[in-house]
Order: C-alpha cells, then structure tokens, then sequence
C-alpha cells in the first residue's frame, strides 16, 4: 500500500513504508548516497506528515525487510509483545510522540519497552526535535548489573578506552591508571585490540583481570575482539568478563560482520557459565553505528536511522550489560558534519532507551569530517541532559590507535559536574577509598606505582 | 626503568596524550591548545591540494614515464560525500590510458586520497627503492599515473586499463592528530573494475616515523613475488609479518566491523 500527503499543492506520494520512513528522515549524507534520502525540504515535511498520521499498529503488518529473508526482521515480528503495546496501540506516530512528551512516565515506558518495534520508535524520532530527543530519553530507566550497578538515576558512567597502536601493555596499563586518575572506567575497562588473534586476546584479557584484582576496583574488563575470538579465549579458560560484538540491523550487514544471532546466543551462554558477575549476568557489549547495513550492502533500500533502531532489537534478545552507537566514526559519507553528528547521536540513544537498552553513545568524529571539539562538547552536554547511560573516555580526547578523536577522561568530569552526576555507585565509593573521588593527586597512589616497574 | 611515582611519569609508557594535568575538571590551557594545533593541522591536511607538476618532476627524474588521470568526483567535497565517485574512472582517461596500454606489466598509482601530504612527502622515495627491485624481477613497467580525488579502488579502473598484471595504488591516508602524513599502499593482482577489498593486501603507516619507505619497498617487493606465484592478492595471500598500524583510508568503517 502506499501513503501520501499535500504539501503546497504538490501531492507527494510514498509507494511503502520503508520509503515513507527514508523520505521522513531528516537530512544526511548517508541516505542521500543511498538514493533514499527526500528529494526535497517540501517532500521531506510531507513524509513526516504522512508518517505522523500513520497509526502505529501499521507497523505489525508491514515490515521494512522481508520476514522470509531477514532472521531480524523475524525477531522483531515473532519476539514482539502485544499486551505490553496495548496502552499505545490506538494511537498514530504523531499521537505517540505528545503522549511521549506528556504523560508517559518512567514506568509506563518501562513497561512499555517489549511493546515496541524498532521501526515504531524510529518513526517517532522522525518527527521529534532535539529537545524532544532529549526529554523523552530523560524518562527512561535501564538499570543492569555485572559487577557493579549502571544506569541508576543520576550516574554517568564512562568507559575508559586504553588503545595501543601496538597492544603494548605498559601502554594499555599507563591509560588505564590515567584514565582512573580522572574517575573513568565505571562502565567497563574496555580496549580495541590491534591485531584480533587469541593469543594476543588471552594476553591482554589476562592483563586487564590482573589489573582489576589487583585494585579490587569494582568494574568489568573487556577486549572488544571479535566474537568468535572470544569464545576461543573462553575455551582456554582466560578471563572474559564480558562478550564484546559488532551488530547492524539486518541478516546481511550481521553477515557482513561475521556473526548470526545463533552465534551471539553460543557466546553469551558460554561467557554466563563462567559466573564472573557479581551483582548480575548482564554480559553482552554491543556497538553499532548508523551507516554500517550500507557499507556493507545490506539496507534493503532502508533508511540508516531505521537500519540502527533495528541493530537494538538485537541487543535487547541478550540482555546486554552495555550498547552504545558509535556515532560520528564511520565517516562525512554517513554523517558529514556536527549537526547531522549530533541528531544521529541523540537519535540513537533515545530509541536504544525506549527500547529499553542500557543505551550510551562514543561522541565522536573524524578528522575528515566536519566537526570539531565544540560540536562533541554540545552533543556530550545534549547526551548528559538526555541522561545517557555512559559515554567513553579516551586519554586526551585522541585514540592513538583508531586515529579518531573521541571524548576525554576530562570531558567525563566536566559532564559529571556541569550536570550533577556521580559514577555508578560502588565505583564512586572505590574511587573514595583511593583518594581520587575529588581530585588527582600529582604523586600516582602507592599502590599504582609498581604497576609499570 | 624506574617505578613511576608521579602522574606525570605516565607519560614515558605511552604516545597518548596521558597526564595532562587539571584546570578544575578542564585542560589546562598548554595541553588543550596543543589538541588544537593537531587537529588544525590534520583538517588542513584533508583540504590539501596535491602539487602534481612537482610530483611529476620528481617521479619522471627517477626515469619513470608519468600519466595524469582524475576520477569522477569534481571537488574534494564531492570527493569527501561520493565514494563511489572518487572510484570511477571518466571515459576519457581510460582511453588515453587504453592507448598506453602495457599488457601484462606492473602499474603503479600515485593517488591523493584522505591526504596528498604523505603521497607528495613518501611516495617518490618509495619509488626510488621500489622501481629497480621491480625491474630487477624482470616486471615491465606501465607508466606511472597520478590520480586526483582517487579512492584506492581508481586503480582497478586504471589497471584494466592498462593490461596491467598487477596494479599498486600509493594512496595518502586519512589524517590522525598525530600523523598527517602516513601512505598506504594497496595491491591488487589481475586488477579490474569491481574488485573487492577483500582481494587486495594492504601496507599502511608509510611514513618515516612508521614504516619507512625502503621497508616498505622491500615489503612491497615481496608481496609482488608472493601474488605472482599464487596467482592472487587478497585473504588468501597471508603478509608473514602484518604491519600494525593506524586505520587506513578505506578501514574508516572498522570499528564497527570485525
């Protein structure tokens, strides 16, 4: 079926629902280089028109990747839960969207989560303004649990991202001892290896659990290898604390990233027979990006924006501990400057939080995309505000590995004090016991000293 | 080494930028500024334009005979937002290209890319070592063809074009705040319109403060001999000693691959 709309006396018709979506989204050089994107600012108005006055029960009949080719599309359909979409089932996009403003609060969107189909929450976000984004995601609440407690009202937590060009440990062990200087790590200890083999995983699994013990600093570590090199570090008995993976919105970009949802249900359930968490099993670590599904050929004609949303009901089918959209990396052919950086950013982590995920976002960009520090100090503020679960922390704002530029330890105590937040609670009692919860000492604490010897 | 003691020490164990001190939650002023200068310098660097007349003077004095193409994208913006732009080769220079043509020989790309800093500082001397090693393995050599607001993929266009055997595209990198001026080199046997990446072998990091360009010569040099005897380039053809390095320009999407 098709959908239309009269915008200035031209009749701008959308032949189906993922072109109605792609046409409603606002502007961004992805799309644009897929072809999908709206010719114009008028056919563009007259999409989000049409969209708003769409109800959202449309979207239990007619998917935006076939269910016969798509084992997403198959998770979305056969996983979704209809008592918990019956209090919004009478309503349109638009009608969604002002009760979303007004009298949804956080239990009723907790409740409301499972209800949810990706393609709903990215069709509201369509036609939501930043503050919107914003005001909407402050009402969600996704608390999970491994060793310590995320999400809780009031916390920011950040993962502190130690990268080495060449996996050196001293030079993984010097960031990590930085980056706890400056009161990050409370989201995970979390390093993107050079080279992705098991030897050098079990290496530098084994560095970072002797690290943690070491300090008994209530965190989890991760080295965010591929999934299969992780259950191959599993088998050799190294500590895996939590299963790092990256995931798209379809089959095909999945695929592309070598993995099924079998694959990431093998994973999960050998990393949960270790029983290494200690206040809960939420294990998986999940990153996603918008752009990804189309470059790897796999967006079915899809919009990037919804293609994300999509990557979320993933997450959610394996309670993950931590996701978060890493969202200015891909490059100026996705999102080219620090507006559409921005929006993305904000759109991503509200539909992760309506969907119920433990959402946070690595403010980001690249050197050949135009943006600067003064967009990721607006979007990291916008996130704060918005209540993102956590953000990254990267020594001095430059990852020397992934030659990107993302958030700083810094910039997580600014967002912390500039919004009233504190780390997740244990971590914040342990930076206490070690005299760094108000400032950094210029003399390393005595038992951090002998860690470089 | 010592034990380090104070926060500063960290500072010997790393090149990220750790310890750089407090201005309330803030970097102090010396650090931030410092942020900026590498970030100014690597923006400048994507905005750069190749100075090809003294490429050219600089390659044609090593005895090679030199080309000139530019791909389909018009301006580094459209270079920037159209990939696929910056891979396709105009009809024109593939028939001027066609009229050079050397089949079976090795060609060689000296293309812009992310950066021309790194093509205009390190290809030459790359050449320099690499054109008598080639030759000395018995390769004829196609002429050598400069490529504006080029994606590595130009050279499978530039390649076909040539009858070429073996195509290596010496392309600038996407700046980091630490090095603006890194080469990658990308080779590809059999090359031709709609290759893959995933049948190509990458060298990256070219650079002085890298991998410098005699050892990237010589690596070169041997991933030519290794193509040559199987007969492909790709996952197949396993580099014995892989380079570690920054991404390259066409690894932009890694982070959120495997």
């Amino acid at each position: 079926m098709g959908f239309a709309h009269t915008v200035g006396g031209t009749r701008h018709v959308f032949s189906d629902l993922r072109t109605l979506l792609a046409r409603a989204t606002p502007l961004r050089s992805g799309d644009v280089l897929a072809g999908v994107a709206a010719e114009s600012a008028a056919e563009r108005v007259a999409a989000q028109r049409a969209l708003a006055d769409l109800p959202l029960c449309h979207f239990l009949s007619e998917t935006v990747v076939p269910y016969e080719d798509d084992e997403v599309t198959r998770l979305i359909v056969d996983g979704h839960d209809a008592a918990a979409f019956a209090p919004v089932s009478h309503l349109t996009v638009g009608g969604f969207r002002d009760w979303l403003l007004g009298d949804a609060d956080s239990a009723a969107l907790a409740a409301l989560a499972p209800g949810l189909t990706p393609e709903m929450v990215a069709a509201v976000s369509k036609i939501c303004r930043l503050q919107d984004l914003v005001t909407i995601a402050a009402k969600c609440r996704v608390t999970t649990r491994f060793r310590n407690t995320i999400g809780l009202p009031g916390t920011l937590s950040i993962r502190l991202q130690p990268n080495d060009p060449v996996d050196a440990p001293k030079g993984v062990a010097a960031q990590i001892l930085d980056g706890l200087l400056l009161g990050a790590g409370d989201a995970v200890i979390g390093v993107n290896p050079a080279t992705d083999n098991v030897e050098n995983l079990c290496r530098l699994l084994a560095m970072l659990d002797g690290i943690r013990t070491r300090f008994d600093i209530p965190t989890q570590t991760c080295v965010l290898a591929h999934v299969t090199t992780t259950l191959l570090a599993i088998e050799r008995g190294a500590p895996v604390d939590l299963v790092f993976q990256s995931i798209g919105g379809t089959q095909a970009t999945n695929e592309s990233f070598g993995v099924s949802l079998a694959l990431l249900q093998e994973a999960r359930e050998a990393a949960l027979a270790l029983k290494r968490g200690t206040l809960g099993d939420d294990l998986m670590y999940f990153e996603t990006g918008q752009g990804s599904a189309l470059s790897a050929e796999a967006h079915h004609g899809c919009d990037q924006q919804t293609i994300e949303a999509r990557a979320y009901a993933v997450a959610r089918a394996f309670s993950p501990l931590l996701v978060n959209s890493v969202v200015g990396f891909i490059g100026p052919e996705y999102l080219f400057d620090g507006k559409q950086i921005t929006r993305a950013g904000l759109e991503d982590h509200f539909c992760g939080k309506l969907l119920g995920l433990p959402m946070g976002v690595d403010v980001c960009y690249t050197n050949h995309a135009e943006a600067d520090q003064d967009d990721m100090d607006a979007l990291l503020t916008l996130l704060g505000v918005a209540g993102v679960t956590y953000v990254m922390g990267v020594a001095g704002a430059d990852d020397v590995m992934l030659a990107y530029q993302s958030t700083s330890f810094h910039d997580g105590l600014y967002a912390r004090a500039a919004l009233g937040k504190r780390p997740a609670p244990e971590f914040a009692a342990w930076l206490g016991r070690m005299g760094l919860a108000e400032r950094t000492p210029d003399a390393l604490p005595a038992p951090m000293t002998d860690l470089l010897r | 080494m010592s034990a380090p003691t104070l926060w500063r020490d960290l500072r010997r164990y790393t090149p990220a930028r750790v310890a750089l001190g407090r201005a309330g939650n803030a970097l102090p002023t010396a650090a931030h500024l410092d942020f900026q200068e590498a970030h100014a310098r690597a923006r400048d660097a994507v905005w750069s334009a190749l100075d090809v007349p003294a490429l050219e003077r600089d390659v044609a004095a090593l005895g090679a005979s030199v080309h000139r193409v530019a791909s389909a994208a018009p301006d580094r913006r459209s270079y920037l937002l159209r990939p696929d732009l910056g891979r396709r080769l105009p009809d024109a220079d593939a028939a001027a290209l066609a009229d050079a043509a050397m089949p079976g020989s090795f060609a060689i790309v000296l293309a812009d890319g992310l950066c021309g800093t790194g093509v205009q500082a390190h290809a030459v001397p790359m050449l320099a070592a690499l054109l008598p090693g080639l030759r000395a393995a018995g390769w004829r050599l196609a002429p050598v063809v400069i490529a504006h607001q080029a994606r590595v993929a130009l050279g499978d266009a530039i390649g076909e074009s040539l009858q070429a055997a073996a195509v290596a595209v010496l392309i600038g990198e996407r700046p980091g705040l630490s090095a603006t001026d890194s080469l990658g080199c990308y080779l590809t046997w059999a090359p031709r319109r709609g290759r893959s990446d995933a049948e190509r072998n990458c060298i990256s990091n070219i650079r002085p403060e890298g991998l410098p360009p005699d050892d990237a010569a010589r690596k070169l040099l041997w991933l030519v001999a290794a193509a040559k005897r199987l007969g492909q380039t790709g996952v197949a053809l396993k580099d014995e000693e892989p380079a570690v390095s920054a991404l390259s320009a066409e690894d932009v999407g890694r982070r959120i691959g495997p």
